[in-house]
Parts: C-alpha cells; structure tokens; sequence
C-alpha cells in the first residue's frame, strides 16, 4: 500500500509541479516578503506584515487550488481506480501529492527573502518559523477541506461557490458574527464560549497561534485577548495547535469515509 | 466467468438497475446494448468497482469483488471518454501505469501502441492531443497488459475507420487468445460483426440475452439492428 502511495505521489507532483498557478503562488509570496525586507523592515517587523497574508491568501490559495485541481483530475482518479490500486492509497496519495507542492512552494516563497536578509544579520528567526510552521498548517488543512468538498459535491460550480463561501466565512464573516454574538449577550460572561467558537476556525486559530507567539497584545482580537487571559501564552499555544491538528484530521477522515464509498 | 446477482443501483430516485441476473462467459464477445440511460455503462463500472452497487454482489471467477482490488490486474477498462492528467507527455501516461502495475502483470502487449504509430505521440502533453489519439491512448491502455477480461465501454466511438477497424481486429484476436470481453455499443454492425453474446438492456433490465443469431431468428428480422429496433418498439407498446 505504502509503495502505491509513493507511486501515485510521484506522478501527482510531476503533474502540479507544471501549473502555471503554483508558479505563481511561489514568486507572490517571494516578492511580497522580499518587497517588505527592502522597504527597512527587519525580521520580526516582516513577519508581523506577512502574518495577515498568510493566514488570508495561504486558505485562500490552497481551497480554491486544491478544489480546482480535484475537479480537473477527476477522469485521472477513475483510470487510476481501474487499476489493481486500493482506493486509500488513491486517496492518500492525492492528497500528498497536492499538498507538499504547496507547502513546498510557499516555504520556497516566503524563506528565500529571510535567507538573504535574515542571515547577515544573526537576527532572531524565532517568528519566520512561526509563520511558516503556521503556514504549513494551514496548507494541510485547506487542502483537506477542498478536498473534502471536491468529493462531495460532484458538480463543480457549485462545488467552486462551497469553497469560495467556506474562505469568506473563516476569514471576515466569522469574526462578525462573534462580534455580533458578543454584542447581543454582552450582559453574560462570554469567555467561555468564545474558546469554543474559536476552534471552530482554524483561520483565527492560526492568527492567536501567531498573536501569541508574537507578544503583540496591541494587535490581539478580542478572542487572541481571552485566549491569552485564560490559558497564559504556553498552554494557549498548545490549545491552539491541537485544535489546527484536528481541524487536519476530521475534514480529512470525512473526505476519506466519503471517497471509500463514492461513484466515479 | 463473471456473475451479477440480484444487481441493483440508484442514483437518488432514479433506478439506473433493477435487480439484474446475469452471467458472462468466459473466451467470449459479449455486448451491452440498449437505448441511452438503460444502464450499460453502469454495469461495466459495477463490474470494475467504480461504482457501488445498492444490493447484490458481483463475482469474478467465483469471487466476490468487494474490499478486493487485486482482481482488477485482470482487467483491462476502456472508457466512453478518457481523460489525463493534462500536463503530462503520452509516454509519461504509459510509464505511470506501467509503473502502478508493475509486479501484477505477465506480459506487456504493445501491438496497438504500434499499430496506432502511438509513438509519433509520445512526446506530446495530452492537451495537444486529439480526441481520436486519447482514445488510441486509452485502447492502448486497456490491452496493454494481456488481461484475461477486457470491458470496453463503446470503443470505436470516436475513432477513425482506420483506427476503428485495427481495434476491431485486436478485439477478435483476443478473443482468439481465450480472452473474455465485454463491450457496450450503439453501433448494430459492429456488433454483429463481434459479439457471440448480446444482452439487450431497457430501462435497468434485461430484455434478451444470448447468441446474437438467436435474436435474429427470434425477433424474424434480416439483421441485428433491424431486430433491436423490434424489440425496443415492442417494449414501448
């Protein structure tokens, strides 16, 4: 089975490595980076600008890349599931080879600039490694996640509309709708259920994880404010990563479970 | 031997197969026939586990095909329309699958790759190819590895006389060589030509099954098509 895996890994990633998109993605991220070390701006105060990029443009990429991509290859997975091949180890080697690519070119993107400025100078990286271990995760995840939506809605434009929908709902109308929340029950304790709303979205997971790690009460959502407040910085990250973990997991054990038992 | 049990498939409301029995021979040319929608595709999918039945089984050589992927090295599958991953050149499609079946095959048989001249393509990304050398590409697939059955899903579909009649005669070589094939088809003359076996299929069920000169002399016409469109006449009355 493992061998199977590799095999179609292999090929997957022959095949993405020629997109004109993950070209594209890369250098965004180079230039992005690179553009804010020439404007004056030392490690932590780069990390601090492309922190809200990433956590916006990296879900944002890899949904609409990995649904698209699962849409075009989808005659691709019915001549691969005619061969003697497990239908796990199509499965797994997609997903692999769909998102180390990603993970790969937005690594290559966003750390070459920190290799050239970065280096010279002995600076502190400590918050280059939180971005791009943030960024990382956020990959596997959407990927997943438009993986998991590629599967189950068979056409795609409706499929394109789900993932675009899905992105708008993590990275702007989630936020409102807490604030909202929060407005309409101010006369409760909301702590509580604030942490709960907050592992509902690995975009704002993301950006706490970051917050934190940063130190930048200044910058922190109300949400970062009370995870901080409850759990202090270590055990708020712990929280935070376990949850981004299971937010990797759970789309994909669905997607798995859907894929086993679907029609091509 | 192939054997469908109490077959049947749903696709939301709508019944694609209604609880069909049916068992296919060994060293023989059957074909699926019947208007668009009565089910032939579906039952070639089945039969490959692409799709997943609603109830009944499926068994290949006496063996049930759920949870078992290894009986597919015995099969080789021609869609009704191929396509790859767009990117990649002809030879690196060949290489893959080759490389997917390593170990799960006997012999390699190239003849339709030459017969085709497939090799004038192989430096091409599939993109740039046309609809006619997919399909050569997609045939070539299927017989490449000498399976004992072979299910082809209107074969000579697209494809130019030429192409047509090479693949038609690779079809009856096989079957020569003891292979089982399977096919589906709207064309009454390649049928004929071809099949030892038809199954006529409406609306998800079986409407005749055998010899294809027992339909003739059944239905008292002169030729296949003239008998099908028959029995599709007497099933709407």
């Amino acid at each position: 089975m493992r061998r199977d895996i590799a095999k179609i890994f292999k090929y997957e990633v022959q095949n993405i490595l020629h997109s004109k998109w993950l070209i594209f993605y890369t250098l965004f991220f180079f230039l992005l980076t690179e553009g804010l070390f020439r404007l004056g701006g030392g490690v932590t105060k780069t990390s601090m600008s492309m922190m809200n990029v990433v956590i916006i443009v990296v879900p944002l990429f890899c949904i609409i890349l990995g649904s698209m991509y699962l849409y075009n290859s989808r005659e691709f997975i019915q001549l691969l599931l005619t061969q003697p091949i497990q239908r796990s180890s199509l499965f797994w080697g997609i997903y692999l080879g769909l998102s180390i690519p990603l993970v790969l070119a937005f690594t290559l993107g966003l750390g070459v600039p920190y290799l050239m400025h970065a280096l010279q100078g002995g600076q502190d990286m400590s918050s280059f490694w939180a971005l791009l271990g943030n960024g990382v995760l956020l990959t596997f995840i959407f990927v997943g996640v438009s993986y998991l939506i590629a599967i189950w809605f068979d056409d795609r434009i409706r499929g394109l509309a789900m993932v675009i929908g899905l992105w708008l709902f993590f990275a702007v109308i989630y936020d409102g709708l807490v604030l909202f929340f929060i407005y309409m029950f101010s006369d409760y304790p909301l702590e509580k259920p604030i942490l709960g709303f907050v592992i509902f979205n690995p975009i704002d997971l993301a950006r706490i994880l970051l917050l934190l790690k940063f130190d930048i009460s200044a910058l922190m959502s109300y949400t970062g404010a009370v995870f901080e407040k409850f759990f202090g910085s270590n055990l708020g990250m712990g929280l935070s990563l376990a949850a981004l973990g299971l937010w990797i997991i759970v789309p994909l054990g669905f997607a798995l479970r859907k894929f086993m038992h679907k029609d091509f | 031997m192939i054997q469908l049990s109490d077959l049947s498939k749903r696709y939301g409301k709508l019944q694609v197969l209604k609880s069909i029995d049916l068992s296919i021979d060994s060293g023989k040319i059957t074909a699926i026939v019947g208007p668009n929608g009565a089910g032939k595709t579906t039952i070639l999918k089945l039969i490959l586990d692409l799709i997943k039945a609603n109830e009944g089984s499926i068994r290949i050589d006496d063996k049930r095909i759920e949870n078992d992927f290894k009986y597919r090295q015995h099969i080789g599958y021609m869609a009704q329309i191929a396509r790859f991953p767009e990117n990649l050149t002809v030879k690196k499609i060949l290489t893959m699958i080759k490389d997917l079946r390593e170990g799960r095959y006997k012999m390699l048989d190239e003849e339709l790759i030459h017969q085709f001249d497939l090799k004038s393509e192989f430096d091409k990304q599939v993109k740039n190819l046309s609809g006619g050398n997919t399909q050569k590409v997609n045939a070539s697939i299927a017989f490449l590895f000498s399976p004992k059955y072979l299910i082809l899903d209107e074969p000579t579909a697209s494809l130019d006389p030429i192409a047509s009649s090479i693949l038609k005669d690779k079809i009856k070589k096989e079957k020569e060589a003891g292979k089982t094939i399977i096919l589906s088809s709207h064309i009454m003359s390649e049928v004929e030509e071809l099949a030892d076996e038809v199954i006529f299929l409406l609306e998800g069920s079986i409407y005749y099954q055998g010899s294809t000169e027992g339909l003739i002399e059944e239905t008292g016409e002169e030729n296949l098509e003239r008998s099908i469109a028959q029995m599709m006449r007497g099933a709407e009355q």
